[in-house]
């Protein structure tokens, strides 16, 4: 073979994958080289400022294991993921049913749903602060109203998860359900139009044909917002203004798993223990993922 | 075919390549050279310094510099921001301050700053009290990283208007008589609280006095002198925190959190009468307050005697690509002349012993808090203060009690509780 027919061989052989090394040299850089020497800096005594004080093995690890406020956070980050997720796809179902009727001026209100996430997530933040303030706020205001006495919104545990919990689902209740009017479009109209000559109602229609052809996009959209819930930062740190404000409130009620992590990192200067959160809760994310898979999966499937 | 092929491979391959470069590289827009080179610093501060007349002024002393200031408004957020990129390497600007609380920690990297004792700091160790100095200065003397900016110097601001309507009287002479002690500053809280019910507290909130308090009376807060954690032993911590607790178990303050937008409100609102306020807090509360109550707040002294809450230095970081020129910089604000020129814009008290005597200093009154005589306040006993220690791990052990201090004043928790919490909290940020 000459050099120039192995040339013309390795262009045919090599272009492809020169064409898709990008993604694959951006996710090096970005992803697999921050995974990677994260796990190598929470396996050392490793100081903010001062640098690697050496190397401790898993000390990290099960240091973590025993950290009260490590659980604490784990609790608060997955309460709120609850509080808010499930509520969420519920209305973004529902939403997307609607948007998917034949409603005046319907791409008004397609895009009309999507606004909030283009709203600052600092914006969102004060006013959600404002509406749910101890003294003046709108939230404590409506209660009133109807004779409930005032909470003290970001001082209780309860009432703190579903005040971020709000904060979040308002945000991305829309981007959701746009997704999932995306996923309801292309179910065949024919389906329906069978089902509707064999007897089916409405109810019946939806959970027969609607949620089993949503059901790929479910699992996506189950898991995007699982990542978010438990990378849950801004929102809470948000609510928290003021002095102190990477602690989640006072008895650390809304203090969520990144804002520990922060606050390990920064406030307290220990790098390597940070890290070592980090690491829990990249398992921590898989594991739900993995959960989130199966659990959706049983969702009934296409007869 | 075959070139066409090869073309095609050259331009994919030099797409990755640009890819790659690009993001390696970012924007970069490093310079360095000749002196009439248009030069822009940046400098990254927080709270209120003062210094939107002295950038004037250089600017025109030296027409290529263009001086840009960031500044945050909350310490603990800037504090977490400076770290994070002096750590990094990257983005903490040329020049940066540096607060009481910070410095020790600062002096473990101080090899992220310039040695200023090689740009001449040591010809200029007259014009700073000592102790200010010499905090910004390595235990073995060899590294000085920043130049003193402001020192803390303690008075109490409190409002004519909330105070005649309480019938407690106004002027800050007999204002001053009312409260030797902190003891009678409660005594007079609970006049206040008879008189005003619910409609206004005697104070903001129990950190500020609890601050206040542990800054007058201690040499050292929650580490000794050889970094070992003292919380539980320091009786100056304690006195502060049970008086602490006190004033909010007799319902004196407003519970609202420092730096948060509730507080901020409350000064413009009347929510309180009284804030323990170190010099640099007096610009604060004037913006916060705004003009319509202009007039309305005083100064007067402090319970207890003088103490030392706050102050900074201004750094330059090794990663600025304008080291000389931000050096000048920092000398030009914090000389003498800058010093009181940022007294006089946010009332900062100056860390220059030697403007202590200055007619424009003791002279100095503030209009805007009913033309207290704010020189003759706060200079007073400055010369006189007190450095206090504050260890590496300063910052997490003081969030860890307030956030203690406050659980118990929301009524969270009670203050043994709380306390232990401290403690327990304070002892796991010490061992790291």
């Amino acid at each position: 073979m000459t050099l120039r027919d192995r040339l013309a061989r390795l262009d045919i052989a090599g272009a492809p994958y020169l064409f898709i090394a990008p993604f694959f040299i951006l996710f090096g850089i970005f992803g697999l080289f921050p995974l990677g020497y994260t796990l190598w800096v929470s396996l050392h005594d490793w100081s903010l400022l001062a640098g690697d004080q050496g190397f401790v093995g898993l000390a990290n690890y099960s240091e973590l294991l025993g950290d009260d406020y490590f659980w604490n956070s784990l609790l608060n980050t997955f309460a709120i993921f609850l509080i808010a997720t499930i509520p969420q796809i519920l209305m973004a179902l529902g939403l997307a049913q609607v948007l998917n009727t034949s409603l005046r001026a319907i791409t008004f209100w397609r895009m009309g749903v999507v606004l909030p996430i283009v709203t600052s997530v600092a914006a969102v933040g004060i006013i959600f602060s404002m509406i749910f303030a101890r003294d003046f706020g709108l939230a404590n205001w409506l209660l009133s109203l109807v004779g409930v006495d005032p909470i003290a919104w970001n001082q209780e545990r309860l009432p703190s998860w579903i005040a971020i919990a709000t904060m979040v689902d308002w945000r991305w209740t829309g981007y959701n359900a746009l997704i999932l009017l995306a996923a309801l479009q292309a179910v065949p109209k024919e389906l329906y139009e069978s089902a509707r000559l064999d007897g089916a109602g409405a109810v019946r229609q939806w959970w027969s044909i609607t949620i089993p052809m949503l059901r790929p996009t479910l699992v996506f959209v189950v898991t995007v917002a699982t990542i978010g819930g438990i990378q849950l930062f801004t929102e809470p740190l948000l609510f928290n203004p003021g002095a102190n404000a990477i602690t989640g409130g006072e008895l650390r009620q809304f203090q969520t798993s990144t804002m520990y992590l922060v606050e390990e990192a920064f406030t307290g200067q220990r790098f390597g223990y940070a890290s070592t959160i980090a690491w829990a809760l990249f398992i921590v994310i898989v594991l739900v993922s993995l959960i989130n898979s199966v659990i959706v999966r049983r969702i009934r499937s296409v007869d | 075919m075959t070139t066409r092929r090869s073309r095609w491979l050259a331009s994919a391959a030099a797409l990755v390549a640009m890819t790659a470069f690009a993001t390696a590289c970012g924007s970069d827009d490093s310079a360095s050279g000749s002196d009439d080179e248009e030069i822009t610093l940046r400098v990254n501060l927080f709270g209120k310094f003062g210094y939107a007349d002295l950038y004037k002024q250089y600017e025109d002393e030296n027409p290529n510099i263009t001086i840009v200031e960031t500044a945050e408004g909350d310490l603990g957020a800037y504090n977490t921001q400076l770290q994070q990129r002096i750590a990094a390497g990257t983005g903490a600007g040329d020049i940066v301050a540096i607060e009481e609380g910070q410095a020790v920690n600062f002096l473990q990297a101080a090899d992220q700053f310039v040695n200023l004792q090689d740009h001449g700091a040591n010809d200029l160790k007259d014009q700073f009290l000592p102790w200010k100095f010499e905090g910004a200065t390595t235990a073995d003397g060899s590294t000085t990283i920043g130049l003193g900016t402001d020192v803390g110097g303690m008075a109490m601001c409190y409002r004519r208007d909330l105070f005649e309507e309480a019938g407690l009287p106004t002027d800050r002479e007999q204002v001053a008589a009312l409260w030797p002690t902190w003891d009678d500053y409660i005594a007079t809280g609970e006049k206040y609280k008879a008189a005003m019910g619910d409609e206004s507290a005697f104070m903001d909130s129990s950190t500020n006095t609890y601050n206040s308090i542990l800054m007058q009376n201690a040499e050292y807060t929650y580490f000794d002198r050889d970094d070992t954690l003292v919380i539980d032993s320091n009786p100056a911590v304690k006195d502060a925190w049970d008086t602490a607790v006190a004033i909010s178990d007799d319902g004196l303050t407003a519970k609202l959190k420092a730096f948060s937008p509730e507080w901020n409100a409350g000064f413009k609102n009347g929510d309180f009468a009284t804030i323990a306020c170190p010099a640099w807090m007096t610009g604060y509360i004037k913006d916060q307050s705004g003009e319509e109550n202009a007039g309305n707040w005083d100064i007067t002294t402090v319970p207890g005697g003088s103490g030392n809450w706050g102050g900074s230095w201004l750094a330059v970081p090794t990663q600025s690509e304008h080291q000389e020129e931000a050096i000048e910089l920092i000398k030009f604000l914090t000389s003498a002349d800058g010093q009181l020129a940022a007294f006089e814009a946010e009332g900062n008290l100056p860390s220059n012993p030697t403007l202590y005597d200055d007619p424009a200093l003791q002279g100095a009154t503030n209009e805007y808090f009913s033309d207290a005589p704010v020189g003759q306040i706060f200079v007073e006993g400055a010369a006189a203060l007190e450095p206090v220690y504050l260890g590496a791990q300063n910052q997490p052990v003081r969030d860890a009690v307030e956030n203690a201090l406050r659980s118990v004043e929301n009524g969270q928790r009670s203050s043994e509780e709380a306390w232990d919490t401290a403690v327990s909290d304070a002892e796991k940020a010490a061992q790291s």
